[in-house]
């Protein structure tokens, strides 16, 4: 009786939650997998009927009001040949490619395994897999209820990738729901990027979520650049874990979107490991961008750093919030976190939220925020040269950028990006 | 060249008036000493001439070759050929100092209408700058004026002066933190610009500057108007008397 009761008090489903609703029914006779598979979604999906979209009383959600910011889905999904896909971010790349939500297995490097995400959904073993990870993981539930594809990645242990192996996400309109559960073996070395991409003009509303194993001794960058189009919605989730003397480095580039919201969950179990999350949020318009990361040290001798760079023009708003949990057995861990801001316009803001859940007595552990305006005498000293006030912003913002670009291991990805940061600056600065 | 007429600027930011009403005329080809104690205006007149948004212009004029040119940011000041040369050059990580000078030669080539420099082309003229301002190529590769001494700082602007070859070169107290060895390098680098087309603006404290750049002609400034003017003779008697008479003479 009392579930019932709580269930008349819930406010009526707004706009874009019945269209999440009604888009799940005509969907998902048409979505892959077991008939375990089914009930799981119907379970995710009865729960987000339940919860409704998260809201600012949710803790994990409070700068990013999916509830209020979410105006409309598209209740369409796009199908496979209608997005066209882009050149590779770094020329001689690998590309593996997922269109509107349709995965491709051409293109995979020696030592580099793929499989379709849809056929492991015929899989029991992938059920438990879909669950959601707590009442806050409203990106799990929508994902896990509609993904249709994704690729199955696994890297041999040992493999050193010569070049980028790009994975390169294209959307057109409407919906797509893709995962990409992606192992790398002992000792496996590279860079790998993920890329967001829109070839439509009208809305998408896509949800990517990645599960990432680092394996012992493994060295990998892991490059998300999210470029989509300025009415799109985007919600993603890296799961990642790292075994023993591991060292990732999860990059994050924003530029594009409408509504982004990346999140990180994070388990540092190697000793020896270390984790680097590097941020690039390149904000401009209406846009809202949020990067949620839950970090835990789980064993002795690990190191951390977390570095965001955000840059926000417009009426822009951006999100970052970051907690590092060191377990009480996490002695010795080493854990710095930064996120520093260049507000651009009056209306512009950035939100930053670091917390730090220490239990363990003998570690090092700090973080630190900045927000500022591009330096007026800066800005003079280049404009005395003769370089156009535009012209002059546009180098001093990257400026701000650069020490972060520069930690690219892989030299060519640094010109690459530093071309996205120049074409996004063009287009919006 | 430069004709400035009555000028009258203040700190836009708490109105405090620091020129007062300033006259002053160079021709092409002269070289004008702004003297004058600390206090007198001397680096906001260079910082007005080049726009600096943090002075507000009140009342007044400044020609340049034939053109008012308070209405123009500092870029297109630069493009048209107006170079200062500061007294405290900035640092600003993250910008690499090569691109900087490219971008800069260029950017103002495009104002101007003229063709961009190719790369090699632009190579050659630095390295050449840069050899006879004796400045360790090296220096060229860290970020701009990051960690550069204060007499590399300097050079690095008279480099600067030297790439983009400017009509009207403002010098702001371009002695201060030299020895007398940095002093006759970026001295000569100044004398190798005089030309009958080129005219610059020396502002200095002290007359040992121009032992070296020996000006044609020597403006003494005091609360913010040019109140003497004269060759480098008048240099030489400031330096024996400081400017203890003069500011007797008109504090009355």
């Amino acid at each position: 009786m009392s579930d019932h009761a709580e269930k008349n008090a819930r406010p009526p489903a707004t706009a874009a939650e019945t269209s999440v609703f009604d888009s799940y029914d005509a969907r998902i006779d048409a979505l892959p997998g077991s008939s375990a598979v089914r009930r799981m979604r119907d379970r995710l999906m009865s729960e987000l009927q339940d919860q409704r979209l998260p809201h600012r009383r949710m803790e994990a959600w409070h700068y990013t009001d999916l509830r209020t910011l979410l105006k409309a889905v598209p209740e369409a999904f796009g199908t496979g040949g209608e997005a066209k896909g882009v050149a590779p971010l770094v020329d001689g790349s690998n590309v593996l490619t997922v269109n509107n939500g349709e995965a491709s297995v051409e293109g995979a490097p020696e030592g580099v395994s793929v499989s379709r995400f849809a056929d492991r959904l015929n899989d029991e073993s992938v059920v438990e897999f879909l669950a959601a990870q707590g009442p806050e993981d409203a990106v799990s539930r929508i994902n896990g209820a509609f993904v249709s594809d994704g690729l199955v990645v696994d890297v041999a242990p040992g493999t050193v990738l010569d070049a980028p192996l790009e994975i390169q996400a294209v959307h057109s309109t409407g919906q797509a729901h893709t995962r990409f559960p992606v192992t790398i073996g002992k000792g496996a070395k590279g860079s790998i990027v993920e890329r967001q991409c829109a070839s439509g003009e009208g809305a998408a509303f896509t949800s990517s979520i990645t599960d990432l194993t680092v394996g012992d001794d493994a060295e990998i960058d892991w490059i998300i650049l999210q470029e989509q189009g300025d009415a799109d919605t985007h919600l993603a989730r890296v799961n990642l874990r790292l075994g023993a003397n591991a060292k990732l480095m999860l990059y994050v580039v924003n530029a594009g979107g409408k509504l982004v919201r990346q999140e990180v969950r994070a388990v540092v179990e190697g000793e020896g490991s270390d984790f680097k999350l590097r941020g690039i949020n390149l904000l401009g318009g209406e846009s809202h961008t949020d990067v949620t990361m839950v970090l835990d040290h789980t064993v002795p001798s690990t190191t951390s750093t977390e570095v965001l760079r955000n840059v926000v023009f417009g009426k822009a708003h951006g999100v970052f919030q970051g907690q590092i949990r060191v377990a009480q057995a996490a002695q010795q861990t080493d854990a710095q976190m930064a996120c520093n801001t260049l507000l651009l316009s009056d209306d512009a803001d950035f939100s930053a939220k670091p917390e730090l859940e220490i239990f363990a007595d003998d570690v090092q552990c700090g973080h630190g925020a900045t927000v500022a305006d591009i330096d007026k005498n800066h800005l003079f000293y280049l404009m005395s040269r003769g370089i156009p006030a535009a012209r002059a912003r546009g180098m001093l913002v990257y400026a701000f950028l650069a020490e972060v670009v520069e930690e690219l291991d892989d030299e060519r990805l640094v010109p690459a990006l530093e071309s996205v940061i120049a074409e996004w600056l063009r287009a919006n600065g | 060249m430069l004709e400035i007429k009555n000028l009258h600027a203040r700190i836009a930011e708490d109105g405090t008036e620091i020129l007062r009403g300033l006259n002053l005329s160079i021709a092409a080809g002269e070289v004008a000493a702004i003297m004058g104690p600390n206090g007198s205006g001397k680096s906001t007149l260079s910082y007005v001439l080049a726009g600096r948004e943090d002075y507000e212009v009140t009342e007044g004029e400044v020609w340049y070759k034939g053109e008012n040119i308070l209405e123009l940011d500092p870029a297109e000041r630069a493009a048209k050929g107006l170079f200062l040369a500061f007294q405290y050059p900035v640092e600003i990580p993250g910008v690499a100092t090569m691109q900087f000078l490219k971008t800069a030669l260029n950017e103002q080539k495009k104002a101007r209408g003229e063709a961009e420099l190719t790369t090699p082309e632009f190579m050659r003229q630095v390295k050449q700058a840069a050899g006879e301002l004796k400045i360790n190529p090296d220096m060229l590769k860290r970020p701009l004026n990051v960690g550069f001494s204060g007499g590399e700082k300097k050079r690095a602007e008279i480099l600067q002066m030297a790439l983009l070859a400017p009509q009207l070169c403002l010098l702001d107290e371009t002695d201060s933190g030299l020895d007398i060895d940095a002093l006759k390098i970026v001295a000569d680098g100044v004398n190798a610009l005089r030309s009958p087309e080129r005219a610059m603006v020396v502002i200095t404290h002290y007359q040992r500057l121009l032992d070296y750049i020996v000006p044609d002609t020597v403006h003494v400034l005091y609360r913010g108007q040019v109140v003497q003017t004269g060759d480098k003779d008048l240099a030489r008697e400031l330096e024996r008397n400081g400017y203890a008479d003069l500011i007797e003479q008109h504090a009355a």
